[in-house]
């Protein structure tokens, strides 16, 4: 897309309004955050200045350093599952007909679901006392209880975020998918390429795009993950499933400590935009250069007119 | 290979639908029958958990409170990003591309991060506990994804029909208003389709920033859960029902709903 836009400072009427509504929610909290962040504070009348007392705390906490670990191993199982699942279920889609309508809408379903509303479903299927998951699998011999295994909590968690996630992979990827030409199939064909060879040349270069949103945005997201665990296993058995946010959440809402959260989400923040950044300008520096190549291949034809 | 696909297609469908027909099965079920014995399918159905919620105001009045501020945030959204994507996607200006990094890195920012600040912000402004504070808050999230979506679908809107317009002898607004916006309709319902997804999702800053007045029913879904005798049938019921508003959205924007994934950008 080397569409040549004119330069017009003007248009910042036009971005004002999203300016200012998003700085209200997003600047003035985030401000206050990192005031708090640097102050011991006992109550709203008594507080001082400790500078960066709270984030070495936090850097040096156990328990904090146990979360992160815990919530990077989760992001990367979930995200080393979904990926695949998603390509693969985008592949068995029909391409067109009444049946891609069905099964589309079957798809997003989990998408729509409040996701306290996840946890609740995923609470009474996996129970062992009442729910069809637990009970069938006691039946089949294994001791399945995930509010006392820890293992078990973990495999649940897996499976419930493959339930609700891997559908936006696969919807990604289907609209990946659906915009190959038909003509690369056919000669894809005519080459007597191999159906791994399809995948990997013909299917695979038009995935790129949507892939790089699909892991970024479920990275971001499962990295930010507070509501199901916290419905289905409230962060247990023990601290077994707790991960950063609700980590986080006892220590500011649960127990008040304002300084020491502060310092931790400020942290867990510049996390998520260091991913972020060097995210986007790894994905802006490879449009650049194709934009380059593009206009240069423009050039030539120019050239070869005159 | 398209036969495994295939396959996976299938077991994967089936593994969806599991946990939501045993939530269809409780849904139908006394708390008593539920926790009394294990029955796949139930023996005898009853709607008196659908019942419960119907005529007992705390649920619908939540259901209310919920679809008020879900419809607010929505509209908010897609009024202000209306503007910023088409400017996005027409004209190059001073810190475009910082700008536009920074909107995308709200929504990555945990919503864990800001419950106390917002609190506090919504509070001392008088907003608290009103549909609108909700609406603002979660305006962190879907006013950056609707600027994102709606200026990869404008992008793809030829430039010529803006001139073609102004040749036309048409003003900005009518231009705007009534050949621009027209042409963009898949485009607005799919950041519709998400500004309502992501705002009818969200748990915690919903449960933070509303009392006793406008408490959302994902809110009383939760406190149910902590209140004595945990009566599984009307919560499995009123998970049943929160599913609805879900599937009505994405029957209506099923025709852009591939596009719209690929958020315009494929």
């Amino acid at each position: 897309m080397a569409i040549n836009k004119p330069y017009n400072n003007r248009a910042w009427l036009g971005v004002l309004p999203v300016l200012l509504i998003v700085s209200f929610s997003a600047v003035i909290p985030l401000m206050t955050v990192v005031n708090y962040s640097v102050q011991d504070i006992l109550d709203f009348n008594s507080r001082f200045y400790v500078g960066l007392d709270w984030y070495r705390e936090t850097l040096q906490d156990p328990r904090f350093i146990d979360a992160f670990g815990r919530q990077v191993l989760f992001s990367l199982s979930v995200l080393a599952i979904e990926i695949p699942l998603g390509i693969l279920v985008a592949r068995g889609l029909p391409k067109s007909g009444a049946w891609t309508s069905v099964l589309l809408i079957l798809l997003a379903v989990p998408l729509l679901i409040p996701w306290n509303v996840v946890g609740t479903i995923w609470q009474i299927y996996a129970r062992s006392d009442i729910g069809l998951l637990g009970v069938g699998l006691n039946e089949l011999g294994l001791a399945f209880n995930y509010t006392s295994n820890p293992t078990h909590a973990w495999l649940t968690l897996i499976a419930m975020d493959v339930w609700h996630w891997t559908s936006l992979v696969a919807l990604l990827s289907f609209a990946g998918l659906t915009s190959v030409p038909p003509a690369y199939y056919q000669a894809a064909e005519l080459d007597g390429a191999s159906k791994w060879q399809v995948f990997r040349y013909v299917e695979m270069p038009r995935l790129g795009g949507v892939l790089v949103i699909a892991v970024l945005l479920r990275l971001m997201d499962s990295f930010m993950i507070y509501t199901e665990p916290f419905v289905l296993t409230g962060g247990g058995p023990g601290n077994a499933t707790t991960f950063l946010s609700q980590y986080l959440a006892t220590m500011a809402v649960g127990q008040f400590d304002l300084g020491p959260a502060a310092a931790f989400s400020v942290i867990y923040f510049l996390f998520i935009l260091l991913f972020c950044w060097i995210f986007y300008n790894s994905v802006m520096s490879d449009e650049t250069v194709e934009d380059v190549v593009e206009d240069r291949a423009d050039d030539n034809e120019t050239r070869h007119h005159d | 290979m398209t036969s495994v696909s295939r396959w996976v297609l299938v077991f994967y469908c089936i593994y969806l639908l599991l946990p939501l027909y045993w939530l269809m099965t409780m849904a139908l079920r006394t708390n008593s029958d539920i926790t009394g014995k294990f029955e796949v399918i139930p023996s005898n159905p009853t709607l008196a958990n659908f019942a419960e919620i119907v005529t007992n105001p705390v649920w619908y009045q939540a259901f209310g409170n919920s679809l008020s501020y879900v419809v607010l945030n929505t509209l908010i959204s897609i009024c202000v990003a209306l503007p910023a994507a088409y400017v996005f996607s027409r004209y190059r200006f001073l810190g475009d591309r910082q700008l536009f990094f920074w909107l995308l890195t709200n929504r990555m920012a945990p919503p864990a991060v800001f419950l106390l600040p917002f609190f506090q912000l919504y509070s001392s402004i008088g907003l608290f506990d009103t549909p609108l504070a909700v609406a603002l808050a979660h305006c962190l999230f879907t006013v950056p994804l609707s600027v994102w979506i709606l200026e990869g679908f404008m992008s793809g809107v030829p430039s010529e029909v803006d001139e073609m317009a102004k040749i036309d002898g048409h003003s900005f607004p009518y231009f705007f208003f009534r050949i621009f916006i027209p042409i963009n309709r898949g485009a607005i319902g799919v950041t519709l389709f998400f500004c309502f997804m992501f705002s009818w999702v969200e748990l915690l800053l919903a449960r933070t920033l509303t009392g006793s007045t406008t408490k959302p029913i994902v809110v009383v879904m939760t406190r149910t859960v902590s209140a004595s005798g945990l009566d599984w049938g009307v919560l499995a019921a009123a998970g049943a029902l929160t599913v609805v508003p879900g599937i009505i959205v994405v029957w209506f924007v099923r025709k852009h709903l591939v596009k719209g994934f690929a958020l315009g950008r494929v």
